[in-house]
């Protein structure tokens, strides 16, 4: 019994070794778990945007193959009333006023909003970094976080009559929405610039004035040079945030499905026709399906301006 | 161990998929089961011209109704009755008739009025005009007269600023006051508060408004020699006024018919409904049908 005692628990103990080394430990089962627990995560996010674009897809299509509205009068037709038929009974669903307007506002409040973005982003890494994070830092910060209806409505109690004083006619336009859109794609465009502005490595600095560059030329021929497709970059992404910004360009830009004749007379963007219309409408009549429609084109514009992203981040690269 | 974690992938994949499910069944079962449970959900979606009124009613009606729980939301009369046509909703809130709503099938659908609200034009105070005829009205809103010069006002260019298409008080204005006839383009809001706010500071501005809406900064221009009132409405001498309706999917069930008789009864009429700027549909001396037709009582 003694002498076997020994053998059986070496053996024993030898076998427990074994299978701790044979099976799967402790810390590999949260290992699996943890994968499970990630890809569940990826799964359902997947699913969620598969159905977000199925849906919109389908809906926005309906338009031209369940009401036979040809896709050339939608983007070409500058008559938008749903509701209504035209003389030829044809229904009038022309989408060029939202279209071009909303491109407008997009175009030019990015246009408005670069140079001061660039100016405040070189402020802060080139000019005075400490200062400019420890004021602007916070500015930026406080910019990004004010809900987009508080914008709105600032715009209306404050630009708009603003505009009437100045320019007259009702206030409501191109212009008010480009300048209220101006103030909510700077925080968006000047933070991109800073980080791609501070991903400049520092040696091209050190070699611009070693060779006798002054500050100036250093930040305009290498610095915002090296740091140009992050800047394009940036600004794509501003003119992203104002193409889907809905509420506050509603509160301004007087919602009337009109040709824009200037940047003073009201018109109508895409997203402010969705919101204002959608209440009104009835899921799977013509009013509704041709919202979806405008839906449909917000949906690919912002498709389109990450592609834009995409182009510029491979090919602008640091060679 | 292996399979613990292969077990619990399981379960959290078909806690997920009961969460999906529910997601897309819930709102529909929930009108059905009400009636069996003890605890009552109603909800109520749409109109948010009536929404204060139902949200107000509904808040005193659970203080002595424990088990009903009733939540009220906007979203439009649009959404109000095509989600009350889904069943998705239990009351769908419209300030229009559904048979004036396209898509909806309002046969199925049951009316239950229960207030009145009277809309007026409502002009910025510079414009100089405290009377207008209904063909002068109708004449602006579809852009034959421009200027408030023409229709005894003073040199000023009109500013019409319209109702978004579709919505119940445009709905509503426009069966009153242009008879069928198209109005012009021009700019639509679509709040109520955004519309008195650019009326009162834009000079030569026109739009209008329910009566609850009116304040000093604004001028409301009586209409043929009436004025915008209760009294008028009731009679029909003031003629742009719509009733704000609750419809259900057919006949309610026990508890949602409850509520509703509730908001017909003397508690909500008589207090609430005029508090909060309505017109009692027991006032009413006439009534209107859905195409428009007004009968008395």
């Amino acid at each position: 019994m003694e002498g076997i005692k020994p053998e059986a628990n070496d053996k024993l103990k030898m076998d427990g070794i074994k299978k701790e080394l044979r099976n799967p430990s402790k810390a590999t089962h949260q290992d699996y778990f943890g994968k499970t627990i990630s890809y569940i995560c990826i799964a359902f996010v997947g699913l969620l945007v598969l159905s977000i674009l199925y849906f919109i897809t389908t809906r926005g299509l309906a338009t031209f193959t369940q009401d036979h509205v040809s896709l050339w009068a939608f983007l070409s037709g500058s008559n938008w009333n749903p509701g209504m038929l035209d003389s030829h009974g044809n229904p009038e669903i022309g989408a060029l006023p939202m279209i071009v307007t909303s491109f407008s506002v997009t175009v030019l409040a990015a246009l408005v909003a670069t140079p001061f973005a660039i100016g405040v982003a070189l402020f802060m890494t080139e000019i005075s970094p400490r200062r400019g994070t420890k004021f602007l830092q916070p500015v930026i910060e406080l910019l990004v976080g004010i809900p987009s209806v508080v914008y709105g409505f600032i715009g209306l109690s404050v630009i708009v009559p603003l505009i009437r004083h100045a320019f007259g006619g009702t206030g409501f336009g191109i212009l008010a929405g480009t300048i209220v859109l101006f103030v909510m794609v700077l925080p968006t465009i000047t933070s991109l610039s800073i980080d791609s502005i501070r991903s400049v490595p520092m040696y091209y600095r050190s070699a611009s004035l070693a060779l006798g560059a002054t500050r100036w030329q250093t930040i305009h021929k290498v610095v915002l040079r090296a740091a140009t497709p992050g800047i394009l970059t940036a600004i794509i992404f501003g003119m992203a945030r104002a193409f889907g910004e809905a509420l506050a360009v509603q509160m301004v830009i007087g919602n009337a499905t009109l040709m824009p004749h200037g940047l003073l007379t009201p018109s109508s963007t895409l997203t402010s026709q969705l919101t204002t219309g959608i209440g009104n409408t009835t899921m799977g009549t013509l009013p509704n399906n041709a919202l979806w429609s405008l839906a449909l084109i917000l949906l690919l514009m912002s498709l389109v301006f990450n592609i834009i992203v995409r182009i510029i981040g491979k090919r602008g690269s640091l060679k | 161990m292996k399979k613990r974690s292969f077990f619990s992938a399981i379960v959290a994949l078909s806690a997920m998929g009961v969460l999906l499910a529910g997601c897309g069944s819930n709102s529909a079962s929930s009108s059905k089961k009400s009636s069996s449970s003890s605890n009552v959900k109603i909800t109520a979606v749409g109109s948010t011209a009536l929404q204060p009124l139902v949200e107000q009613a509904a808040s005193n009606y659970q203080k002595d109704n424990s088990k009903v729980n009733i939540s009220v939301q906007g979203g439009g009369s649009g959404t109000g009755l095509s989600q009350v046509q889904q069943g998705a909703v239990t009351i769908g809130n419209s300030d229009i008739f559904a048979e004036q709503q396209t898509g909806i099938k309002a046969k199925e659908l049951v009316d239950h009025k229960v207030a009145v609200v009277g809309m007026t034009p409502v002009v910025n105070k510079g414009v100089g005009v405290k009377n207008l005829t209904m063909s002068q009205l109708k004449n602006i809103f579809t852009g034959k007269v421009t200027n408030w010069k023409q229709v005894g006002g003073k040199n000023l260019k009109i500013n019409v600023v319209n109702r978004v298409s579709g919505s119940g008080t445009r709905a509503t204005f426009e069966g009153a006051v242009l008879e069928g006839a198209k109005a012009i383009k021009t700019q639509e809001q679509d709040s109520n508060g955004t519309v008195q706010k650019i009326v009162s500071s834009t000079p030569g501005t026109i739009s209008y408004l329910a009566f609850s809406y009116v304040n000093s900064k604004i001028e409301a221009p009586s209409i043929n020699g009436v004025k915008p009132d209760d009294q008028n409405v009731e009679n029909n001498k003031w003629k742009i006024w719509s009733y704000e309706h609750m419809y259900t999917k057919g006949q309610p069930n026990a508890a949602t018919k409850k509520f509703l008789n509730y908001m017909d009864s003397g508690k909500v009429q008589n207090s609430l409904v005029q508090k909060l700027g309505y017109i009692s549909i027991h006032d009413m001396k006439v009534q209107k049908n859905a195409s428009g037709a007004v009968t008395t009582k």
